[in-house]
């Protein structure tokens, strides 16, 4: 199959994918949930990764490494600050019953 | 060196792509709840590791040259930049953290697309790559400067008011033409392919800046989110042109959640977003409409009564905006929630959805101070309770709580969803002064007979109540 017609078809699921998944968030976590999908666009740094190996020039060398340096930002600052806030946001004492989250009951926090 | 094939072998990083966005999506669903969230951002982590370490080992492309040195290079800058930035930035600016961080992510892109249009000048280029690249261009060129006029206006470098040209939506409307049409040049196979490509990238650059600069502090919280979306799809359209799936999912992801918190925030302001977009809240608001109730009387009252008042009722409602942050009140009013507490006093937050600079911003705010997000409602579920809520404490929100929203059809916040505190018994609001709100809108609650008005700076009257509390 024409490689551009999957890539559609990906571009188009994903894109429902994302839809669904999102707007489940609830607003408690939405700055979160920003600064969270901020960092996954971030993935922009493979196309620096991948362009690095044909660059010819000096200007293009220039170009890629500011790039990948801005994508890395992007990932690793996106991650981490996101990580921070998460960490913040405690249940009280005897956690209540979460109406928003009832599958969330049975897991316990990874951190 | 079988193992080494196989680890650069397209079959295997095409299944590590697939592994990389499965966690990508995994990790987003952990974010539905407060419980699973950090693990999900953990997940989503590991995921983009994953991504990036499969494109560094394919095909072996990085040995010999200088390449494994530039790259190392480029990540040791963004490392040295993004992790003291991300551990150091405090909770009130992360509104114009993820600014950075998300006009960075756009500028990659339209840096990304410079270098591979140079690649392909001349040459046999697909049409429908360039097409896709060509759009990622003149997005992340408008999300990287569009973020930093954002950036300026939150960090109060630029003006927060809007600030506007002369027929600024027809010089909007040019340069939205000449980008466009340099592009369909390029992809009609001009000669002088160079100079439309950096003419794109400028035309977009001014039309970033043009699109964000009229635009008023009040409305951040939409501007950013579109902002974020923008960037995201740059992102998945960079990903058609290099034919790489990984970077196809997550910028849609990115996408469809940008575009569904800017429809939120827009919502909440009974605002349209094309509406923002064209530019400022208007000059209508500049010159405050004064209904009916301007002249009326406020009745003033002091710390020891508003103590009394407080711990006397059942149940209480705090009302936060973003006034409350800039007087860095948050841990004092968490002091008073316990207080209250303390003495049998049930306490609430009610959190509008425009509360502070970005989606979901006072949640992080009251986080910060400890204050256990169950008793954080957002406003549809608190709004039916304030029948019977005895006092309502409004810190540092104003428009979020104006009654004008629903009463009266002049005014400009008219059909804005608000906290309907008008409905509890009593009303006590926490104020600097009498000086109107950040839309500079008149707020008729402050005139109602319920309503008395503590003047002064919300933290210190927050520790004054506090402390009255405890000596009761």
């Amino acid at each position: 199959m024409d490689r551009l017609v999957t890539d559609i078809a990906v571009l188009v699921l994903a894109g429902f994918v994302g839809y669904t998944v999102i707007s489940k968030v609830p607003n408690t976590l939405h700055t979160p949930l920003m600064s969270g999908t901020n960092a996954i666009h971030g993935i922009v740094v493979l196309g620096g990764l991948l362009l690095m190996s044909q660059s010819n020039g000096i200007l293009e060398k220039v170009i890629l490494v500011i790039a990948v340096a801005f994508g890395t930002i992007n990932v690793i600052g996106g991650f981490l600050v996101t990580d921070r806030m998460l960490g913040m946001f405690k249940a009280k004492a005897p956690p209540k019953a979460e109406a928003e989250v009832p599958d969330a009951d049975t897991k316990e926090d990874g951190s | 060196m079988l193992g080494t094939v196989f680890l650069q072998s397209a079959n295997f990083i095409d299944a590590a792509y697939i592994v990389a966005f499965i966690l990508l999506i995994y990790g987003m669903t952990g974010l539905t709840g407060p419980r699973t969230a950090v693990r999900g951002n953990k997940i989503a982590a590991v995921g983009m590791s994953i991504a990036v370490i499969a494109t560094l080992l394919r095909n072996g492309e990085f040995h010999g040259s200088g390449t494994v040195w530039l790259i190392l290079l480029g990540v040791a800058i963004g490392t040295a930049i993004g992790v003291p930035a991300a551990r150091n930035v405090k909770m009130t600016a992360m509104p114009q953290m993820v600014a950075v961080f998300n006009g960075v992510g756009g500028g990659a892109v339209a840096l990304i697309a410079w270098v591979e249009f140079r690649h392909h000048f001349g040459g046999d280029w697909p049409l429908r790559s360039e097409v896709f690249e060509l759009f990622g261009a003149i997005v992340g060129s408008i999300s990287f400067w569009g973020s930093n006029i954002a950036f300026g206006k939150l960090q109060e470098i630029l003006p927060g008011r809007p600030i506007k040209l002369p027929g600024q939506s027809l010089i909007n409307l040019v340069l939205l033409l000449v980008t466009v049409a340099s592009a369909v040049a390029i992809a009609a196979g001009t000669h002088s392919q160079a100079l439309f490509i950096l003419g794109i990238l400028v035309a977009a650059a001014i039309l970033g800046n043009m699109v964000v600069l009229p635009i008023g502090g009040a409305d951040m919280p939409v501007v950013i989110s579109l902002l974020n979306a923008f960037t995201g799809l740059s992102a998945a359209a960079t990903g058609v042109a290099l034919g790489n799936s990984v970077m196809i999912v997550a910028g849609m992801i990115v996408g469809a959640s940008g575009s569904i918190l800017t429809n939120l925030m827009a919502k909440a302001m009974n605002r349209s977003v094309p509406a923002i977009v064209a530019g400022g809240f208007g000059g209508a608001v500049a010159a405050p409409v004064h209904g009916g109730t301007e002249g009326g009387t406020v009745r003033s009252t002091s710390a020891q009564d508003v103590a009394i008042q407080l711990s006397y009722a059942r149940l209480v409602v705090i009302a936060p905006g973003y006034g409350m942050a800039v007087a860095q009140a948050q841990h004092a009013v968490r002091e008073l929630e316990r207080a209250l507490e303390a003495k049998g006093v049930e306490v609430k937050y009610a959190i509008h959805p425009v509360a502070g600079r970005m989606p979901g911003h006072m949640n992080v705010l009251l986080a910060e101070a400890d204050v256990p997000y169950d008793l954080l409602r957002e406003m549809d579920d608190i709004n039916p309770e304030f029948s019977r809520t005895d006092v309502t404490l409004v810190i540092g929100a104003n428009d979020v709580t104006n009654p004008a929203a629903k009463n009266e059809p002049g005014s400009p916040i008219y059909g804005m969803p608000i906290l309907e505190v008008d409905k509890s018994a009593a009303v006590v609001v926490l104020k600097r002064s009498m000086a109107s709100g950040f839309a500079g809108i008149d707020n008729p609650l402050f005139y109602e007979p319920k309503t008395s008005l503590l003047f002064g700076d919300a933290k210190a009257s927050v520790s004054e109540i506090t402390a009255e509390v405890q000596a009761l």
